[in-house]
């Protein structure tokens, strides 16, 4: 019996990185796996080969999941398809770094909609479909610039704080419907959104953290592993850093 | 043609898991059929999909029985 066996399970913005890993880490566990991003291409390929290699369903939809419309289509394809969601991930994500002196209304409101009004749109139209089953679990990605604040992202921290606040408010909201709803807080992960970084800052970042190195985005998808398991079913409304310690 | 009392009890006795006899026009979501708030909010959203019409959230706020549904359907069906 594996930790995730007969769950079906959903991760936006999958193509890469950390929602990537978090897609793996489910199949193997035994979910089927359900994965979006902006639009098909190799990456969103060769994850549907390689999820389907592990020998469960699995499914990808090219989605902006800053439109309400088509996290609609997709979850109308879901159920049609998967008849079912245990297990919804919010891991869409963009950055748009820069000092608020400089930083243009369009950045604001770029990075808000997409980091902020995606787990609207999916959280609404998704949660529909736990209550109906009276179970769930929905698992945000935030980050600890959300809970610390960091100077030149503005825009992403007041995004990955306001996501923290609503998932608060979903696990009070819908945790009598037996629908849990946590926050993961990523500390420096290597990705391609932290490549962007200078040698400098990377540096600097790998010297503040107490496990002395940076996390890679199977430590993200080993948590988001428990919570998307009954191991974690007394647990909602939570925030977990998964930083090495850095947001200490 | 069925009326619409019993399409809306069918509805609720659905949804909520009772019978469809216990459901009058004098019960109330709450305190009579055991309903929470949630529930008012998805039967709303069962009433929307079996009747064709959408409910503004000022008209739900005011649903406290079953003939409160029913008058508002009533008024508002073509
Ligand atoms: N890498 C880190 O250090 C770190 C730290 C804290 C939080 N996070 C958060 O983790 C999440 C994943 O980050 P990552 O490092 O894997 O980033 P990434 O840039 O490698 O991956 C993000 C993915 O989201 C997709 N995406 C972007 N906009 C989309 C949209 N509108 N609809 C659907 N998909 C969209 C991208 O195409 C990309 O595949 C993000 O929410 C990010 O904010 C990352």
């Amino acid at each position: 019996m594996k930790l995730l066996d007969q769950k079906v399970a959903l991760v936006t913005g999958a193509a890469q990185g950390i929602g990537r890993s978090i897609a793996l880490k489910f199949a193997e566990n035994g979910a089927d796996v359900i994965f979006t991003d902006i639009r098909e291409d190799e990456r969103s390929q060769g994850l549907m080969a390689e999820l389907e290699a592990k020998g469960v369903r699995a499914a990808f939809f090219a989605a902006d999941a800053s439109s309400l419309e088509q996290t609609k289509e997709v979850c109308n394809a879901v159920t049609e398809k998967f008849g079912r969601l245990d297990v919804l991930v919010n891991n869409a994500g963009i950055t748009r770094d820069m000092l608020l002196l400089r930083m243009t209304a369009e950045d604001w409101e770029r990075v808000i909609r997409l980091n902020l009004t995606s787990v609207f749109n999916y959280t609404k139209v998704f949660s529909s479909v736990m209550m109906r089953q009276r179970s769930g679990s929905i698992i945000n990605m935030a980050s600890i610039v959300g809970v610390n604040g960091n100077a030149g992202q503005a825009n992403y921290a007041a995004s990955k704080a306001g996501i923290i606040g609503f998932t608060k408010s979903v696990a009070k909201e819908l945790g009598s419907r037996n629908i849990r709803s946590n926050a993961i807080a990523p500390g420096f992960i290597e990705t391609a959104m932290t490549k962007q970084l200078s040698e400098e800052v990377i540096e600097h970042w790998k010297q503040e953290i107490p496990l002395r190195r940076p996390g890679t985005p199977d430590d993200v998808a080993k948590l988001a592993l428990f919570l998307a398991s009954d191991l974690s079913e007394y647990i909602t409304g939570q925030v977990i850093c998964c930083d090495g310690g850095l947001a200490l | 043609m069925e009326t619409i009392l019993t399409r809306v009890q069918r509805v609720i006795a659905g949804k909520l898991g009772v019978t469809e006899d216990s459901v009058t026009m004098e019960s109330d979501f709450i305190k009579d059929l055991g309903a929470d708030s949630l529930d008012v909010a998805e039967l709303v959203m069962l009433f929307e999909n079996e009747f064709s019409l959408e409910i503004p959230d000022s008209e739900m706020e005011k649903m406290k029985t079953v003939g409160d549904v029913v008058g508002y359907l009533e008024k508002n069906m073509k």
